[in-house]
């Protein structure tokens, strides 16, 4: 088709990537040269920003790209909207905090940025080692910024576990590339249909990335290190954390599992344990956190879980009934637009909380927040709830449609499972809100307000509205990402 | 129609009323109080007008309106109301009013949030009786459980944080399973609305499996997840334990919705949801639910026989309470079914004022504990005579509203099964039995502690709450005939919808309490 050289079309289908690699090389070279931090992060936000709008663009040109090595479809413009847009608030939300904790803004910008592009190439890759580069660029930036906090022993760990597990489970994903590309003959996404299914060779390699990619989404039994990960990182980061890498590997995960018939039916009992197992461990294990960084760690391994059992319902379904499955995938993506927003959200409040050196950040210290803040305690109480799936939050929807799909799918006993851990997860955040409206504050020093500066109210402001957008009038987003006919069915 | 959105207006005359306090300045508690009366009473006299927009004699639903809300899945903002859901909206408004008169004196921290709060409590009640989709029945179903924690864990006293958690788990376990089943419904039906799957089930039974076993088992399924929702709203034994914590930690206003009404949607959901939906189920499942209520009925008599604490012999007399209202739906005869919508009136009423009372006690001891009183009727008579008033009403002394309910549910269930008769009836002796005991140790014999001594007696505020309190009890009591014309036609048709395409009444529901024996006993006891 072509000799190798990117054509025009080809560039506008990665237009978001490169404006946000062009910002942030942009904002690298500035460094050496400015020393102002607010010139810096508007820089940023204009470059996450930009890049969002752009992928707008090349959503008008659907279709595939760079030898069909990616694809520009319904499905990769949703997630970079929804990764674009995380960046967005969480570059927003981490501008006074780096003031406060006196780190330097310009890389850690240029690194947001950088992993944002790696969310966009793995959203939309078609092949596995394009979704392989995807995937570093957004984990090695990952793990330097879990350690950004270079003074604080926490946060170096925080970094270190995270690299040394997340170095294993890419040699694991790496691994399951190479056993498939020699079980079928090709590393391409769509070209995988022909190979028998029941190929060894071909099973063992996406058991391989299977467990790669659980890892990279906290999926038990590859969780144990995201609450020391979470709780050691910097708050916003642990924000794009829980938000962005998440939604991005969950993509690539969808791409794979739900549409090479190869992947999907034999793959439901794997999913139907991982979501079992995942519900159970994180919610158990949030049970008894007096951190609230590692509580909303050990939940956001909770929600990998309800995410699960949406897969084990497009795959169940995949082959029999693709408008069943189709809607399993709309739950999915729906879930994690409301999810992404809420932990932005309830990350920024814990990050302003904390104080300097994030102190402040048991649960202890948000005893009588209600009446000391009554904005702040009101917002994350409208977080918790949509964790908890109350209406009319944005994560009541998505936990509905995710237990219709289950029920759709006749996955009852899973469904009832899920219903089981909601309850249990019930507690946890009602503790939280409980602390904040009906407990005296322990300490003098816990006691006096924080102040919010606007960027954290901005984000605030823009991720309850969201919140409560999407639980009051779902329709429209979700008739968007049923409208495109399954998603990813239509790509082949 | 002169009002064409009569319903929404109830939902949104509190929300509205709720926001407008909460972005209002929190300083002026006097004004903050003003207001909220004004909203409350006003709520109150636009819900009367239910009365006069409704025609009672037609079944169905009334005052619809119907909405498209989300497209997939279709959901519909479908409100409506009928003969059993019209008086649970009133007592819902009037117990709102009474509560915020009742609270004047005794809240005086974070007043404005105590207020928008109690205010969107009500906006979830009244969401509740009047949701004809499922959904929307399951939004306000779960949107009123945290008013209602925040109004036990942050105004309450004692453990007050256990019982706001307490009441909130066993709920929302309760609600989770409502979901699953309430999304299984829409999964064969395909639609949330009420009567359409009313409508759906009924001409093809067999729509939940293949065939009609797997039908029953699937019926059966939804049926429990239905029923142990309401099951523990209610609370029917054993699922009770909640409810005693909840109430003697809760304020006076918390207790008095929490008895009055919340309670009830327990109830409303069986007679609304289980019986037309699940007939087959229903009355496979009879025996044990009419075992568990008349247990219910006689334990919650003993135990609060053996109490100490006043608040606590209130909350375990609404266990037994319950329990007769649950034997009166379960009896599926029109009597019973009457019986147990009059009872549930009455018990708001007689309950909710026996809380009042209490918390007026509370008000100016401190304490629930019954051996703190006695003699009481020395310094404090005219507040002796509304306790032993409203005492007198909740036991089921004729002409009293007490009475009604459990006779009309005695007869019915008697009609059916004359032994489960006999057993729920020792509960009404019971309950003579505890109340008036209690009365006695609290009012009567000499003033043992000389705290009491002093003790003012009722305000004119408290004062003027009992009397409209008692005036309605005496009227309910009476004019029961106007109530029960007004729900004979719901009652029926629960009835009819409990008889599907294809199956047969057993013998027993069928028997007397239908056709002609009904005719004559509305007759009776309108004329009482």
């Amino acid at each position: 088709m072509n000799n190798g050289m990117p054509t025009i079309v080809d560039l506008k289908l990665v237009l978001p990537e490169l404006v946000w690699c062009g910002f942030a090389v942009f904002i690298m070279l500035l460094q050496p040269f400015l020393k102002n931090r607010h010139f810096f992060t508007f820089l940023a936000l204009v470059g996450s920003l930009g890049g969002t709008v752009l992928s707008i663009v090349s959503g008008w040109n659907y279709g595939p790209g760079f030898s069909n090595l990616i694809r520009m479809d319904a499905f990769s413009l949703f997630f970079h909207l929804l990764v674009g847009a995380v960046a967005f608030l969480v570059i927003l939300a981490s501008e006074t905090y780096l003031e406060r904790e006196n780190l330097d803004s310009p890389e850690f910008l240029a690194l947001v940025l950088f992993a944002t592009a790696g969310m966009g190439v793995l959203a939309s890759a078609q092949e596995l080692i394009t979704a392989f580069i995807g995937l570093e660029m957004s984990s090695i930036s990952s793990y330097i910024l879990a350690g950004y906090r270079r003074d604080a022993s926490k946060s170096s760990e925080s970094s270190l576990k995270y690299f040394l597990l997340g170095s294993f489970a890419t040699a694991f994903f790496l691994y399951g590339i190479a056993l498939v590309y020699g079980a079928t003959g090709t590393t391409m996404i769509d070209a995988m249909n022909a190979v028998n299914p029941a190929n060894g060779w071909l099973k063992l390699g996406l058991a391989m990335i299977l467990i790669g990619l659980c890892f990279k989404v906290a999926a038990a039994p590859f969780q144990i290190w995201t609450p020391d990960v979470y709780e050691g990182a910097p708050t916003p980061v642990t924000a794009l954390f829980a938000a962005g890498p998440k939604a991005a590997t969950f993509a690539l995960l969808l791409r794979i599992f739900a549409s090479v018939p190869a992947a999907t039916h034999y793959w439901f009992w794997a999913f139907w344990v991982l979501a079992a197992l995942t519900m159970f461990l994180g919610n158990l294990g949030a049970l008894v956190q007096n951190n609230v960084k590692r509580l909303l760690a050990y939940s956001s391994i909770a929600h990998a879980g309800y995410i699960l059992v949406a897969f084990a319902a497009v795959t169940y379904m995949a082959g029999e009934d693709p408008s069943t499955a189709a809607r399993a995938y709309a739950a999915i993506l729906f879930y994690l637009l409301g999810y992404a927003l809420v932990k932005v959200g309830a990350f920024t409040i814990v990050s302003q909380l904390g104080g300097a050196d994030e102190k402040h950040v048991s649960l202890d210290d948000y005893a009588g927040l209600g009446q000391r803040q009554p904005w702040i305690a009101a917002a994350l109480s409208v977080f918790l709830l949509s964790l908890l799936g109350l209406p009319v939050t944005a994560g009541f929807f998505g936990k509905f449609y995710i237990f219709t799909a289950a029920v759709h799918s006749k996955l009852i006993w899973l469904a009832i499972l899920m219903a089981v851990n909601s309850i249990i997860g019930s507690y946890y955040y009602l503790r939280l809100i409980v602390v904040m409206y009906m407990h005296e504050p322990k300490s003098e020093a816990a006691a006096a307000p924080v102040r919010f500066p606007v960027t954290a109210s901005i984000v605030l402001w823009i991720t309850v509205a969201g919140t409560i957008y999407f639980g009051l009038a779902p329709s429209r987003t979700l008739n968007f990402l049923l409208d495109q006919k399954s998603l990813i069915g239509s790509m082949r | 129609m002169m009002l064409p959105s009569l319903l929404s207006s109830l939902i949104l005359i509190p929300a509205v009323g709720a926001l407008a306090l909460l972005v209002l300045r929190g300083d002026d508690h006097k004004f903050i109080r003003g207001l909220s009366l004004g909203v409350a009473t006003f709520e109150f006299l636009f819900s009367l007008l239910l009365l006069k927009k409704m025609d009672f004699s037609a079944s169905g639903y009334q005052l619809e309106e119907n909405f498209h809300w989300i497209s997939a899945p279709p959901i519909h903002y479908h409100v409506g109301v009928d003969g059993l859901s019209v008086f649970l909206v009133i007592l819902t408004t009037f117990l709102t009013a009474i509560s915020v008169i009742a609270s004047w004196n005794s809240i005086h921290e974070r007043v404005k949030e105590f207020f928008v709060v109690l205010l969107m409590l009500e906006v979830g009640i009244i969401g509740v009786f009047l949701s004809l989709d499922l959904f929307l029945f399951f939004l306000f179903w779960e949107v009123m459980l945290i008013p209602m924690a925040f109004l036990i864990g942050i105004w309450g006293h004692g453990r007050k944080i256990y019982a706001a958690v307490k009441f909130v788990l066993y709920t929302m376990a309760g609600s989770i399973l409502m979901l699953v089943g309430i999304i299984w419904l829409y999964n064969v039906t395909g639609t949330f609305d009420l009567p359409q799957i009313q409508q759906a089930l009924q001409a093809s039974p067999e729509l939940l499996g293949k065939t009609v076993e797997i039908a029953q088992r699937n019926e059966l399924l939804l049926f429990l997840a239905f029923f142990v929702a309401f099951a523990i709203k209610v609370p029917l034994f054993p699922l009770h334990t909640w409810l005693p914590d909840a109430h003697v930690e809760a304020p006076t206003a918390g207790s008095v919705i929490l008895a009055g009404v919340l309670l009830k949607m327990g109830t409303y959901g069986m007679m609304r949801f289980c019986l037309p939906l699940f007939p087959h189920a229903s009355r496979e499942q009879r025996w044990w639910i009419v075992l568990l209520a008349i247990i219910g009925i006689i334990y919650g008599a003993l135990v609060a026989l053996v109490q100490p604490n006043l608040k606590k012999l209130v909350a375990y007399s609404s266990v037994s309470h319950l329990g007769f209202v649950v034997l009166g739906i379960f009896t599926f005869g029109t009597i019973g079914i009457q019986g147990a919508i009059y009872q549930m009136l009455a018990h708001g009423i007689s309950t909710g004022a026996l809380f009042l009372l209490v918390g007026m006690l509370y008000d100016r001891r401190h304490t629930f504990e019954i051996s703190d009183y006695g003699g009481l009727a020395t310094p404090m008579p005219k507040l002796s005579a509304f306790f032993l008033f409203v005492a007198l009403s909740s036991l089921g002394l004729p002409m009293l509203n007490g009475f009604v309910g459990e006779y009309l549910i005695l007869l019915g269930t008697y009609v059916t099964n004359w032994k489960w008769a006999t057993w729920a009836a020792t509960g009404v002796i019971l309950s003579a039995c505890y109340l008036l005991w209690a009365y006695q140790r609290v009012f009567f014999g000499e003033v043992t502690q000389e705290k009491n001594r002093a003790l003012p007696d009722a305000s004119w505020r408290e004062r003027g709450i009992l009397f409209a309190m008692a005036v309605i009890t005496l009227w309910m009591g009476i004019g029961s005939a106007y109530f029960t014309r007004r729900t004979a036609t719901a009652a029926e048709t629960i009835r009819q919808e409990m008889m599907r395409a294809g199956d047969t009444m057993p013998q027993e529901a069928m028997s007397p309490s239908d056709g002609a024996g009904t005719k004559i006993s509305l007759e009776r006891s309108g004329n009482r």
